[in-house]
């Protein structure tokens, strides 16, 4: 049975690399409700940033199109981020996600999902050749204050 | 972002500020390419000490320069790096291939 998030907001932008920095504040922002740790809002601005960052290099490579982030927060402190874009896809999803893996040339560095890895609870990455990429960011989000 | 560099006694340092991410990366490795070529210094450091955030793009900026430091035997580090930036560094792996380190090199 799906969980009833607590909140949440859900945000569309086409995909220029300008809408970046944008998407990874927004979620940032919306997060701080939550009264996280520093270092967690900067581990979801990065991990995001990396889906993002994806989606508007990879995804679009060849024009521009919409990028949908929509970001869940659970009562338990659980944070979720969708990144969802309905670009080319990924032929194999679990080459892309090994280290070092880049179809974007010498500006890319391959290591987008390692980092997301690293920073994240869980990431699950649903693909189809053709119809777009979803990327789901987990992480759980321990308030600086006691309640 | 903005980019400061100097140029002195050999060592050309480069200082970044603001964010870091796919954009400004790019930007990034086109300026310190012409740098390099303009200047052939017998080594370079990147400062990072002014970035307020940086994605993976960073370490595409740090291997890219680096191996251009290499082909014109340049010595390269990164220095000044920010907690954040080097957790990015660290998860990545760079640590292991590249001079990056939290300290500015006097």
């Amino acid at each position: 049975m799906k969980r009833q998030a607590q909140n949440e907001m859900t945000i569309q932008f086409l995909s220029r690399s300008s809408n970046e920095g944008f998407a990874r504040t927004a979620a940032a922002a919306f997060l701080a409700q939550a009264d996280p740790t520093v270092e967690q809002i900067y581990d979801i601005k990065t991990a995001v940033s990396e889906a993002v960052t994806n989606a508007i290099v990879h995804g679009y490579r060849d024009g521009i199109g919409t990028v949908k982030l929509t970001v869940r927060l659970f009562d338990d402190g659980l944070a979720e981020i969708i990144v969802k874009d309905r670009g080319c896809g990924i032929e194999d999803v679990h080459r892309a996600r090994e280290p070092l893996f880049t179809t974007g040339g010498a500006e890319r560095s391959g290591m987008g999902f390692t980092i997301m890895e690293s920073f994240m609870d869980a990431v699950t990455v649903r693909s189809r050749p053709g119809k777009g990429t979803t990327v789901i960011l987990r992480k759980r989000l321990t308030s600086r204050q006691p309640l | 972002m903005e980019l400061q560099y100097e140029v002195r006694e050999g060592r050309l340092t480069a200082w970044v500020s603001g964010e870091l991410g796919h954009p400004e990366a790019i930007r990034l490795m086109a300026e310190l390419g012409r740098m390099l070529e303009d200047h052939l210094p017998a080594e370079m450091a990147l400062d990072l000490s002014g970035i307020d955030f940086m994605d993976s793009s960073g370490i595409a900026v740090a291997v890219q320069t680096m191996r251009r430091c290499q082909g014109c035997g340049c010595r390269f580090w990164v220095q000044g790096v920010p907690k954040q930036a080097m957790r990015v560094f660290t998860a990545g792996g760079i640590c292991r291939l590249a001079d990056i380190r939290p300290e500015v090199k006097a």
